[in-house]
């Protein structure tokens, strides 16, 4: 295979011993186990930042609908979002405490089966995955009476995507693995209360298990003592664009955009898309910002436009990928997304006026509101930040700025 | 079609539900399986899954249509696709893509007359930091330059040599 190695800095998660995170898990109650990650303040890292001992704490206060039926385990490894590959790196070369991780979530919760949503793009990891998997069987990390706890069994199996950004979304990720098309569903009733087969279910990201490890291992105050108050511990971005070192870095949360760009040679930066194509698009003038769920929040997508760079190339390139990937279930994100194409299309012609930009503004503010998740909701956010900051490099194009400089 | 290659198709098929078992969730891994062995998903298949899983074909064409690694149509054998999104058009995707059309004679979403190769786009592949970046079947390519793209073709030109496995369309699946 021709991937090089993504890693730019050391990890955590190179400190962490195999095993000894699930070792100090086992050791506790499960009421325990989620007092633990409560205390180390984690939050998702997969996007949207809810804390992970409140999820955890749902699901394991949740009933089965009939007896018989289970609680189900499930790592989002979908990793759909434009600019992001720290899952693909976790998956790669720390599989063990992502699969470490699963099975405290199963302890905390009592779930006897994990799943692995992984997305179809990272098929040639799966024989690894498999084989990592095979060995902890083998060791008696999976499969009945782990670590030697009567009656506590759990195992993990690894489903396939097949090609739909959507399928990130945990309710369509749910859709997916029951056999249907991969649209989102209403929320309420959540995973933690009704998600695979109706069962109680926790779908966390890879990141987010590979931490709950690091966490165990190293003990709760080590995370929480780094990043900032509202956004604890270490977190992994994906460094992509006009850089000079591009790949994966560990930083604390609370860093600033202007430390991070110093850090991976993209000083010279005119802007910075931070989150993927659902984040936002920050012009020099705000790399003062922190990176952090309080300030501007992340899956750890970054993606960096140098001084040439036509912006409006860039949200152009954004709403073909929302037009293409939106599941077509609600009116505001199937039609939005295609209006506010045509608008960039018109804004290249240099035949938008002020008052119909107003106008596409307006709706990307009510695909904001309307749509049903989390895909209509934030794709109008690319294109509304970089008609914020750039509104002069767009408007009242000639023929010869079309297309900019693709 | 043969009759006798519709019930190897068929107890193919049958095989394949056993493995992964009767239940609706396991539609998805049956159809990715039937995918990897034909190139596609063609009709006379997904009524064999609808008859094995007890679902409406229409059900079963429902999910086909919704992810864009199945496919109901004719693929190539190899399906060669080039990330469109952001990070790998900021290192010069564009190129890449003008000299996959050029090495194969088609545009993207054909396939070679011969069945070989079908030109796809994808969406960000997870290697946005060595683009522009290409999966062919489940194989990575990265940083590729487009004086790459011959030798890239040329690879799979061998393996194909190698082991020619017929696509079911080509029986007229
Ligand atoms: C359109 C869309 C795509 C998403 N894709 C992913 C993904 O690829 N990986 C992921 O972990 N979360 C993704 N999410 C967020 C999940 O819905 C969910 O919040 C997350 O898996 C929860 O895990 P966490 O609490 O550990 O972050 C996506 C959300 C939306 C709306
Ligand atoms: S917001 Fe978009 S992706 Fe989400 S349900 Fe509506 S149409 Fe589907
Ligand atoms: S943008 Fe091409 S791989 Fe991510």
């Amino acid at each position: 295979m021709h991937v090089i190695d993504s890693r730019k800095t050391p990890f955590t998660f190179d400190s962490v011993e195999r095993g000894a995170g699930l070792a100090a898990a086992l050791k506790l109650s499960r009421a325990d186990i989620i007092a633990t990650v409560a205390a180390s303040n984690l939050r998702g890292r997969g996007g949207a930042g809810f804390p992970t001992a409140t999820k955890w704490n749902l699901a394991a206060a949740a009933r089965v609908k009939n007896e018989g039926d289970h609680k189900y385990v499930v790592c989002n490894a979908d990793e759909g979002e434009p600019g992001t590959f720290k899952d693909r790196v976790l998956l790669s070369d720390y599989a063990e405490l992502v699969f470490e991780g699963m099975t405290i979530a199963a302890r905390a919760i009592g779930a006897p089966r994990g799943i692995v949503y992984l997305r179809g793009e990272y098929l040639y990891l799966r024989p690894h995955l498999e084989t990592v998997l095979r060995h902890r069987r083998e060791a008696g990390l999976l499969g009945s009476d782990i670590g030697g706890i009567a009656g506590f069994v759990f195992d993990i199996e690894i489903r396939m995507g097949s090609g739909a950004y959507v399928c990130g979304e945990e309710t369509a990720l749910i859709e997916s693995l029951e056999g249907q098309r991969g649209e989102p569903r209403n929320r309420p009733p959540f995973p933690v209360d009704t998600g695979f087969l109706g069962q109680p279910t926790v779908v966390n990201n890879v990141e987010t298990l590979a931490a709950v490890t690091a966490i165990f291992a190293n003990g709760p105050d080590a995370f929480r003592l780094l990043g900032s108050a509202k956004s604890a511990g270490f977190k992994l971005f994906s460094v992509s664009g006009d850089c000079t070192a591009p790949g994966v870095y560990e930083f604390p949360l609370g860093i600033t955009v202007r430390h991070l760009l110093e850090q991976v040679g993209g000083q010279d930066a005119k802007a910075v898309q931070v989150g993927g194509a659902s984040g936002v698009c920050l012009p020099a003038a705000q790399f003062s910002r922190r990176i952090a769920f309080e300030d501007v929040g992340t899956g750890g997508s970054i993606i960096v436009f140098g001084p040439h760079r036509d912006m409006l190339a860039v949200a152009r390139n954004f709403m073909e990928f929302f037009v293409e990937e939106s599941c077509g279930q609600c009116t505001p994100c199937r039609i939005g997304n295609v209006k506010i194409l045509e608008g960039i299309e018109r804004l290249e012609r240099g035949e938008c006026s002020t008052a119909y930009l107003k106008e596409l503004r307006a709706l990307g503010e009510t695909m904001q509101l309307a749509s049903k998740c989390g895909l209509g909701q934030s794709s109008p956010n690319a294109f509304l930040s970089i008609m914020d900051h750039f509104q002069d490099e767009v408007l009242g194009r000639t023929p010869s700025l079309a297309g900019g400089e693709r | 079609m043969l009759v006798s290659q519709q019930q190897r198709i068929q107890e193919d098929i049958r095989a394949m539900v056993d493995k992964h078992g009767r239940s609706r969730s396991s539609l998805l891994p049956v159809l990715q399986e039937i995918q990897a062995r034909w190139s596609s998903v063609p009709d006379f298949a997904m009524q064999v899954v609808a008859d094995e899983l007890g679902l409406h074909p229409a059900e079963v064409y429902g999910v086909v249509s919704f992810y864009s690694f199945l496919d109901h149509g004719p693929r190539g054998r190899f399906v060669v696709r080039l990330c469109r999104t952001i990070s790998c058009e900021l290192a010069c995707k564009s190129r890449i893509a003008r000299q996959l059309e050029n090495e194969l004679g088609i545009a993207f979403g054909q396939t070679t007359p011969d069945g070989r190769f079908s030109l796809e786009w994808a969406n960000c592949l997870g290697l946005c930091d060595q683009g522009p970046a290409l999966l062919v079947n489940d194989r990575v390519w990265t940083r590729v330059t487009p004086d790459q793209v011959h030798a890239i073709i040329e690879d799979c030109r061998k393996v194909f040599g190698a082991h020619a496995a017929q696509p079911a369309h080509a029986s007229g699946a």
